[in-house]
């Protein structure tokens, strides 16, 4: 039994599996709730509970204005999820970002400090409610808390003449997303798909090209894996059942929770995972999953059993976005490295170090130059066909969006 | 004692003298407790107090939130959430009984066989702590793959049949069921039972079992009369350290489980940061902390020792 070697990790599990370490996307760790709980209730409570008054409302922090050193001080705190940034060989330097302060002079000051939407939030939001700095020019949190974040005004709205590449090159798809129509807040570093990942030698054979053929096929019992990430895995399902997730009803919620909550009470569904679906799925564990496109294609390329597939209802398309928040000090300096990150060059560095969705048009002439591959994946560089099947998950009411999670985390065992 | 016989026995001042070394001494305790009671305010009472304060409010992040004394909260929080309470204190509780009855023997073993082996053996046990947490849990995934060579052998040998049959697994898989959660708490709590129960089992006298041979028990009966009485203070601390927090985890249920093995820790990590519900999660952290409180006095009670370890 001792001689029993697991496969090697290949990089891009490795990759994944640090990421879901230092709590990836949607993973989640003891530290987190730690630190959320004991920092969070410190900072921004201790007092208040002496004095009893709980506390404040979220709105009452609203125009917060700041003053924009930017010009005195050339530096820039850019807060960013890891494994989000190019590096060279010696995995020391962001060639991108060293670019932008050789031509500009600003120094960036580059963190990677957001592992996880939710513990983020956790982190800056007594700072915010306080209307107090954070520390951060330039954060990176995926449209829905980008939406929070816009509705309690706790973000700033960027100068659109500080962004002339961002105004020009942004993709259609991205332009106008219904919780910051004209993008007046907000800029999306990277997009995300939500598509379907299978490993081919666990299907063995079966076939999997929707999620109704995951939640059906009585020979993936127990194989098949959604995502933690309630818009993801309820996204999808609505696509599956005809429903539009870009506008849709209390009723059509509660219809695609019960179709999902049928295939977790029969046991077809084995788990609701963040990124650690990455090693199930090459493993064989998982069959077929619910995945972030961007990581299939990392796997993809290390294992060549799994591979995707891109149902014919269509795929979720989300973003992460760059924001700058209320009392940032540098704003026009983060606008600038907004915009740097909009021009062709860079953009395509970018892109063909990490794989996500590229929201800049014309990139892929550039891109061509670096990774010929990656200039023709449609997962990175949507084609026309790809991008007709993308759909956007609508912003949701405060309300929507305490009882929908409450439903879905209901569905995942609470 | 020169001090004594140098002072004049008539002069009212020496009376004093002596107390008053005595007066700061009787202070130096407090000081060294000041910077562990600072401590323990600062990071424990204050935080506990405010998630007292939490656990009464109503409100919502948009409005604020305000102390109503909405005590419903609990009651609602408890009736919702009541089967997760159960799994957690059966799951914890089950691997408590499975880190004793593998950990005591080894601890035994440490105590009183293993000569020069002993500190080898006792790296050994704290060797994990090497390394994180959660990496220790993740190994775990991989040891029980489905694929992997102990599902196998189990299934060859009509095991998972059993087990499957009485529910704790599903299938040809030990992966996300109840049997690889209870696994994945036992293994990482392990230490915290070893540990104590050593320290108490080493401190025992060898001629006490001398003696009992003398007095013609069998090695049997001189462990039931003689050893483990004298074990209890670490059997009690050891299910206690294993107990408490395994009770709390969320790790092992996320990592190694399914929907249906969520214990009470996921379910108030849930409604903290994703349905950023504090007054529940605060009612629900306080709930499970005086149901362990509860628990762990009549097991004290009942264990009927004064000292852990």
């Amino acid at each position: 039994m001792q001689q029993y070697e697991p496969d090697p990790l290949s990089r891009a599990q490795l990759a994944a599996m640090r990421r879901s370490l230092r709590n990836g996307r949607a993973a989640l760790t003891r530290r987190s709730l730690l630190r959320a709980s004991a920092g969070g209730a410190l900072a921004a409570g201790g007092l208040g509970a002496l004095s009893g008054c709980g506390i404040p409302p979220a709105s009452k922090t609203q125009g917060v204005s700041s003053e924009d050193h930017s010009a005195k001080e050339k530096e820039i705190n850019f807060s960013n999820w890891t494994e989000y940034m190019d590096v060279d060989e010696s995995e020391k330097h962001h060639p991108t970002l060293d670019a932008f302060t050789k031509r500009t002079g600003i120094k960036v000051k580059y963190t990677e400090d957001i592992n996880d939407n939710v513990e983020f939030f956790g982190k800056i939001k007594p700072q915010l409610a306080a209307g107090q700095d954070t520390g951060r020019d330039l954060i990176c949190v995926t449209d829905w808390l980008a939406a929070r974040l816009i509705r309690f005004g706790w973000v700033q709205k960027l100068d659109p003449s500080n962004l002339p590449h961002a105004y020009a090159n942004l993709s259609s798809q991205f332009r106008s997303p219904d919780w910051d129509p004209g993008r007046a807040y907000s800029y999306p570093w990277t997009g995300i798909s939500t598509v379907i990942a299978f490993n081919k030698k666990a299907l063995d054979g079966e076939k999997v090209s929707s999620v109704s053929d995951m939640l059906d096929n009585p020979k993936l019992k127990g194989r098949v894996g959604f995502l933690s990430e309630m818009r993801d895995s309820i996204g999808m399902t609505m696509l599956d059942m005809g429903k539009d997730p870009g506008k849709f009803t209390d009723d059509d919620f509660d219809a695609t929770v019960a179709r999902l909550q049928k295939a977790v009470d029969k046991g077809q569904i084995r788990r609701f995972t963040g990124n650690d679906y990455t090693s199930d799925l090459t493993k064989g564990d998982l069959a077929a999953c619910l995945a972030w496109a961007g990581d299939v294609v990392q796997l993809k390329a290390d294992n060549p059993d799994v591979d995707f597939v891109i149902p014919d209802s269509g795929y979720l398309t989300s973003t992460d976005n760059l924001l700058v928040p209320n009392k940032a000090r540098h704003k026009t300096n983060a606008e600038r490295l907004i915009d740097y990150y909009y021009e062709p060059g860079p953009a395509a560095q970018l892109a063909a170090y990490i794989n996500y969705v590229c929201p800049v048009d014309g990139v892929r002439a550039e891109l061509a130059k670096i990774d010929e591959d990656a200039a023709n994946n449609p997962l990175i560089i949507p084609d026309k066909a790809m991008a007709a099947k993308s759909n956007a998950f609508r912003s949701l009411t405060p309300k929507e969006e305490t009882a929908y999670e409450e439903k879905f985390a209901k569905l995942t065992g609470a | 004692m020169t001090t004594v016989t140098e002072a004049p026995p008539l002069a009212p001042t020496p009376v004093e003298e002596p107390r008053r070394p005595r007066r700061r001494g009787r202070h130096v305790p407090y000081w060294l407790l000041l910077p562990g009671i600072l401590w323990l305010l600062v990071f424990f009472a204050l935080p506990m107090v405010y998630q007292a304060s939490t656990s009464v409010q109503t409100g919502s992040l948009e409005e604020g939130y305000k102390v109503t004394w909405h005590f419903a909260t609990y009651w609602d929080a408890l009736s919702e959430y009541w089967p997760q309470f159960l799994r957690s204190v059966l799951y914890a509780g089950v691997a408590t009984v499975l880190c004793l009855l593998l950990g005591y023997p080894l601890a035994y073993l440490i105590a009183f066989r293993a000569g020069r082996w002993r500190n080898v053996i006792l790296v050994l046990v704290i060797a994990p702590f090497f390394t994180s947490f959660l990496i220790r849990t993740l190994a775990w995934k991989t040891i029980l793959a489905d694929g992997g060579p102990v599902v196998g052998a189990l299934s060859t040998l009509h095991v998972l049949d059993v087990t499957s049959w009485l529910g704790i697994t599903a299938g040809e898989r030990v992966l996300a069921t109840p049997l690889a959660v209870v696994c994945g708490l036992t293994y990482n709590f392990l230490p915290f039972m070893i540990l104590p129960l050593y320290t108490s089992l080493e401190r025992i006298d060898g001629r006490l079992h001398e003696a009992a041979g003398d007095l013609y028990a069998k090695p049997f009966t001189a462990f039931r009369k003689v050893t483990f009485p004298l074990s209890m203070p670490g059997v009690v601390s050891g299910t206690l350290l294993t107990f408490i927090p395994a009770s709390g985890d969320y790790v092992n249920a996320d990592l190694l489980g399914s929907t249906d093995t969520r214990m009470v820790g996921n379910v108030i990590q849930t409604q903290f940061l994703r349905i950023l519900d504090y007054p529940t999660a605060a009612a629900l952290s306080f709930i499970l902390m005086a149901a362990i409180l509860v628990m762990v006095t009549l097991y004290i009670r009942k264990s009927g020792t004064e000292d852990l370890v």
